[in-house]
């Protein structure tokens, strides 16, 4: 059964090199034909009746209809080796969509090895270029198929290559193009998803008519790639990562490394149509050309306003403006010191599917014809896509996905194609979906080889843990968990016991999340992937299966649980005299929400042993507190927002501040000080492959938007470093109580996101988190929720002699990735729970119109932007309508002051005004929650 | 990288996981030598040579009682691009000759050296098997007294998956490897080498793995050589 071919290929790799690798045909590969007499029919998958059709697929038309391939009306299709081959090589997640397909059993999907098929193996041909001896590869499949299973069932090799199928044809295969193959199955709605090759291009008449000069070229022509190979040698453009700016779509960023400094490119045309994402190639425009960037513009009736949104909570997430006011005069050039460029190639597309809506338009004559249409992502980095599509009236108001198929430099748009409808635009649960899309979030239910990796139900502490060596019982301790109220997985405890010396001991218990999760399971592959727990206003999206998260490893009280424990020996002035770890098994005495840890530390009745622990631990918190603020840890501000969900119908009823009690701080404090003792420990055992979180310190740029308006209100602000902000933040007293928490809120958005790296990554010196003002600092506390915590987990037991280090630790670079991993899923987590507040903001205010206090947070030259500080969200109120080009308002930059030209009305920032807030429509289907001013 | 296909279970070159490679053995391919052998796995290629025992030359290494075996190693300067290959000379050779000596019957000829020649003519992975199967069959053809034929063969463990015969590629992901020499009759392990660890119950399936390509090579081996008494049957006239 074996037969060996030796082939020789060339390689290119630098230089050509001769590779000659063994390759061997074999007879026992399978048509994978259930009907099959011949074949071995135990892993056919294709259809059972011999006379289907059974559809053969080129490489290009896995490539590019790879949704038309996903629709389950689609079947009995084979996939070749060799054009798997290929569309691996051209575009790994096609490819990996692929493989989804041949693997999902509820699909026939069939791969055909047809390179190690002995009757199906072709040899290269002198002068044939390695796409044409793909082609021909295909075609010998295709006969060999047809020959071995007869004429009664019919074989169809789909391609959209002319040649292919002229040849195909020729040697008595039947062959169609998807076009005409998707026609002739009469379904109009495979057609949408049909992706149209340009050759084949219908006129677009409707989008395009509209516009005078319909054939003009609008986005110059892409260099060629040889070009931009030497550009970039000869540091002529610079390639870098596009990332538009969230706020405004017209503008974008461009961090490379051969300059310093991030190039800014200003408008569509000069983007080129370049996606965010895009790995780009730049060339910097020349010096003249450095600020009329605002003329480039293509007038686009994209709506450029901004929303309603929430109060922001770091730098990353605060909208930055380029050109916040017209500058005062001439004489000084613009304050922006990025340079400007133009986009001259795309190195890499970071195309993918968008969440959206299609833009509204009336119905073309004649329903049933194909109508063109503009989609709008709800991402508005994207610029709108074109698409066709002949379920227009159906789609109008629906959230749909769309994906992008090409841009050439004659269309203003993208053109695109739809993949399917996610429900009615404004439903909740339509919404919330968009949401977890747009922020790649996995909300699928856990696979079956996931949940087989869980213990079985009920469980229960069994004695074998008892007997571990490792594990000590601690079960006679009093401990306890103070959690918000309603939480379920409870991952951490605490015990405070008084010592005969004077000194406490205190515990910090957390559940033993790895001793249900080990290195290499599906379930850790899962957890791994994910990388933190998603908290949406009405729904939990979690990083494990519900039986771990709300039960087994949830440390409920009244039940024995399995913890991993960091215990310390402190004196009353809260100094650390020792500190111990281990595993252990507990049993909580009681599980508090912070209003009962509260009420009862409050209640001075109540004498109770644990109350008299809450005490205790609560008089540790407050000097360990004190010490961390002294230190320089910065006591920054977020305004929090609760709503309170109708349990039947998921409605928002009310919308409130979270509200922080001390209770709430000294859990805080003790889980701070159980992160920093893991850091230590697991940094000591393993300087190089530890994970650990840190805080890099907010850049001078960063801070200026704090420092300019602390100027205008006569504040003066010292940043020089964690503790003198603190201090001077501490200072901030104004006239109102709200004044020094405004002035903290708005420090906060100045602040970078901590981030989660490996310490081999960095020097020492930059492990430092700033906002804690600690040296170093890991996350060690939730390990249900998060899976950086499942990480040091492993780490630490690794470090105590438990258990050997999973060896993932010893790849560096793997272990980078996890890192970015988890800093990518943490930030789409908050991304996804800020959205999905932002929905429930809108819901909420649907038929509730309001009138309330808001502070203005930054001056406009058409109006400001404020802060509602009772639903902790921040919008523009304008003063001219938008319509209105020029307006009568005068702004004063220094003072950040706007003033109504021949009246003394004046709005300061910082000031308090009264506004009314209110949903509107202004286009169907399109609600948004808008602002106004009350005089 | 995905060394086997998750879809159709095949590796790189088209083996299943535990297919071996492609075997031949010429004997007889050095004329002059007592006993010679061509032996290929796949592309690796291996070509070996024996004279009949002679007295020992350094007398400081002789030993009263049995004979001294010794290998001579080396790799044509044609047979890679990769030097880095050079510098296990020493250890393949001594783990030739220790193998080979534990298959001979040296105390049948005391105060004696037997000297191995092998030499590499293509490689492309496991060159120190492909190297003792070529020594056993070049002893065999040399006549030299031997308790079974040695015979062996590596497997590895890459994509959780146990590998039978590394070649280059597999050979080059420096997954764990485990070479294994057995006396194929006697069913005794002469030779284990492991590139890197493996948990124990996985380094079970692959080491039985290995030890089922033996078998298979020392089948083949037997054939080869029978064939080859056949025909030395037939020259002779019998």
């Amino acid at each position: 059964m074996l037969q060996s071919k030796s082939f020789a290929k060339k390689t290119k790799q630098g230089r050509v090199i001769k590779v000659v690798r063994e390759h061997y045909l074999r007879d026992d590969i399978y048509c994978g034909a259930t009907f099959c007499k011949v074949c071995d029919t135990s892993a056919a998958r294709l259809s059972a009746s011999a006379s289907a059709t059974i559809l053969i697929v080129d490489t290009n038309v896995v490539l590019n209809q790879i949704d038309l391939l996903e629709n389950p009306k689609i079947d009995d299709v084979v996939v070749l080796s060799v054009v798997l081959e290929e569309v691996r090589h051209k575009n790994l997640s096609v490819y990996n969509r692929v493989k989804a397909l041949c693997t999902n059993p509820l699909r026939k999907f069939f791969v055909f090895s047809n390179e190690h098929h002995r009757d199906t193996y072709v040899k290269d041909m002198i002068g044939e270029s390695p796409n044409d001896r793909n082609d021909r590869a295909i075609r010998v499949a295709a006969r060999w198929y047809q020959s071995h299973l007869g004429e009664s069932t019919q074989i169809l090799l789909i391609t959209n290559d002319r040649e292919n199928k002229k040849r195909a044809t020729e040697e008595g295969i039947s062959a169609e193009t998807v076009e005409s193959y998707v026609k002739s199955l009469g379904k109009p709605d495979l057609l949408d998803l049909v992706v149209l090759s340009s050759s084949v291009d219908v006129p677009m008449e409707d989008v395009e008519d509209l516009r005078p000069s319909k054939k003009k070229i609008i986005y110059s022509e892409h260099k060629p790639m040889s070009e931009v190979t030497s550009g970039l040698l000869h540091g002529i453009y610079h390639q870098g990562k596009l990332r538009v700016n969230r706020y405004n779509p017209f503008e974008a960023y461009v961090g490379s490394e051969s300059i310093s400094e991030e190039i800014v490119i200003c408008g569509r045309a000069n983007m080129n149509r370049a996606f965010h994402g895009d790995i780009v190639a730049v060339e910097l425009l020349p010096q003249d050309q450095w600020r009329d960037g605002k003329s480039l513009i293509i007038d686009d009736d994209d709506d450029d306003e901004e929303e309603v949104h929430l109060v922001p909570n770091s730098a990353d997430d605060v909208p930055r403006f380029e050109n916040p006011v017209q500058p005062m005069s001439g004489s000084s050039p613009p304050v922006s010191s990025h340079p400007p460029g133009r986009v001259v190639g795309i190195i890499k597309r970071n195309w993918h599917s968008y969440c959206g809506s299609l833009d509204p338009m009336p119905m073309p004559a004649g329903n049933a014809g194909v109508a063109h249409a503009l989609f709008a992502s709800k991402d508005r980095r994207i610029p709108k896509i074109r698409i066709q599509t002949r379920q227009l009236g159906n789609l109008l108001d629906k959230r749909i996905i769309v994906a992008v198929d090409s841009w050439d430099c004659l269309s203003r748009y993208p053109s695109g194609h739809y993949v399917r409808t996610i429900g009615q635009i404004g439903d909740r649960d339509t919404e919330s979906e968009v949401l977890l899309i747009e922020n790649d979030i996995n909300s699928r239910p856990f696979s079956s080889q996931v949940l087989a990796c869980l213990p079985p139900l009920p469980w229960s502490l069994s004695l074998e843990d008892l007997a571990n060596s490792n594990r000590e019982d601690l079960r006679h301790l009093r401990v306890f968990s103070v959690d918000p109220p309603g939480c379920k997985d409870i991952d951490d405890a605490l015990h405070c016991k008084p010592l005969g010396n004077g000194n406490f001991e205190v515990g910090v218990h957390i559940a033993d999340v790895t001793n249900f999760v080990l290195p290499g399971t599906p379930l850790d592959e899962e957890a791994s992937q994910r990388g933190t727990s998603v908290y949406l206003v009405e729904r939990r999206i979690d990083m494990l299966p519900k039986s771990l998260t709300e039960d087994i490893c949830s440390l409920r009280s009244d039940v024995e649980r399995l913890s991993f424990s960091v215990i310390w020996e402190l004196t009353p002035d809260a100094n650390i005299v020792s500190t111990r770890y281990t595993k252990s098994a507990i049993k909580s005495c009681a599980a508090l929400s912070y209003v009962e840890a509260q009420a009862r530390m409050d209640d001075s009745r109540l004498m109770d042993p644990l109350t008299t622990d809450l005490r205790n631990l609560n008089s540790l918190a407050k000097i360990m507190r004190l010490r961390r603020i002294k230190r320089g840890a910065l006591t920054l501000a977020s305004p929090e927002v609760k709503f309170q969900i109708d349990t039947e119908t998921h409605d928002p009823l009310d919308i409130g501040m979270y509200q922080i009690r001390e209770a709430n701080q000294m859990i805080e404090e003790f889980m701070l000080a159980a992160n920093i003792s893991v850091a230590e420990k697991i940094l000591k055992h393993f300087p190089l492959c530890s994970l650990l979180r840190r805080h890099p310190s907010p850049t001078k740029e960063m801070l200026e938007p704090l420092l300019r308006t602390a100027a205008a209100v006569g504040l003066d602000l010292d940043v020089s470093s964690s503790k003198a902000l603190a201090d001077s933040l501490d200072r901030a007293v104004g006239d109102d109580p709200y004044f020094n928490k405004l002035i903290r809120i708005l420090a906060t958005r100045c602040m970078t996101q901590a981030i989660y790296f490996s310490s081999g990554d960095l020097s020492p010196s930059e492990f430092s988190h700033y906002g804690l003002a600690a040296p170093i600092y890991t996350h060690f506390t939730s390990p249900i929720r998060r899976y950086a915590d499942v990480i040091v987990h492993r780490l630490l037991a690794a470090a105590l002699g438990i258990s050997r280090l999973p060896p993932i630790f010893m790849d560096g670079p793997q272990l980078t990735s996890i890192a970015d991993n988890l800093n990518y899923r943490h930030r789409n987590a908050q991304m996804a729970s800020r959205a999905s507040v932002e929905l429930h903001t809108v819901i909420f205010f649907r038929n509730r119109p309001t009138d309330t206090e808001a502070r203005i947070l930054k001056i406009k030259s058409n109006g400001f932007i404020v802060f509602v500080p009772k639903f902790g969200i921040e919008g523009p109120v304008y003063l001219v309508a938008k319509d209105k080009g020029s307006s009568d308002w005068a702004v004063d930059e220094a003072h950040q002051k706007v003033t109504k030209a021949g009246t003394k009305i004046t709005y300061g920032i910082l000031q308090t005004v009264r506004i009314h807030m209110e949903v509107v429509e202004p286009q169907p289907n399109r609600p948004k929650l808008q602002l106004t001013l009350i005089s | 990288m995905e060394y086997v296909d998750s879809l159709t279970g095949f590796r790189l070159d088209g083996r299943r996981p535990n297919d071996i490679r492609q075997i031949r053995a010429e004997i007889g391919v050095v004329a002059k030598a007592d006993g010679s052998a061509l032996f290929e796995m796949g592309n690796t290629k291996v070509i070996a040579a024996v004279y009949r025992p002679t007295e020992v030359q350094n007398k400081g290494q002789q030993i009263n009682n049995q004979a001294l075996v010794r290998c001579e190693y080396s790799m044509a300067n044609f047979s890679t691009r990769d030097l880095q290959e050079d510098q296990r000379g020493t250890e393949i050779s001594l783990v030739i000759c220790q193998t080979m000596e534990a298959c001979i019957l040296v105390h049948l000829m005391p105060c004696s050296q037997i000297d191995i020649f092998v030499q590499v003519l293509q490689a492309d992975g496991e060159t120190r098997s492909a190297c003792i199967n070529a020594a056993t069959l070049t002893l065999a053809d040399a006549c030299f007294p031997m308790r079974d034929i040695v015979t062996s063969c590596s497997a590895g463990y890459l994509s959780s998956t146990p590998l039978l015969h590394l070649n280059y590629v597999e050979d080059s992901a420096r997954g764990p490897d485990v070479t294994v020499g057995i006396l194929a009759k006697m069913d005794k392990v002469t030779l284990l080498q492991m590139g890197s660890k493996l948990p124990i119950d996985i380094f079970e399936n692959v080491m039985q793995l290995a030890i089922e390509g033996c078998k298979a090579i020392a089948q083949y081996i037997r054939e080869v050589l029978l064939e080859n008494t056949k025909l030395l049957e037939s020259r002779k006239g019998l």
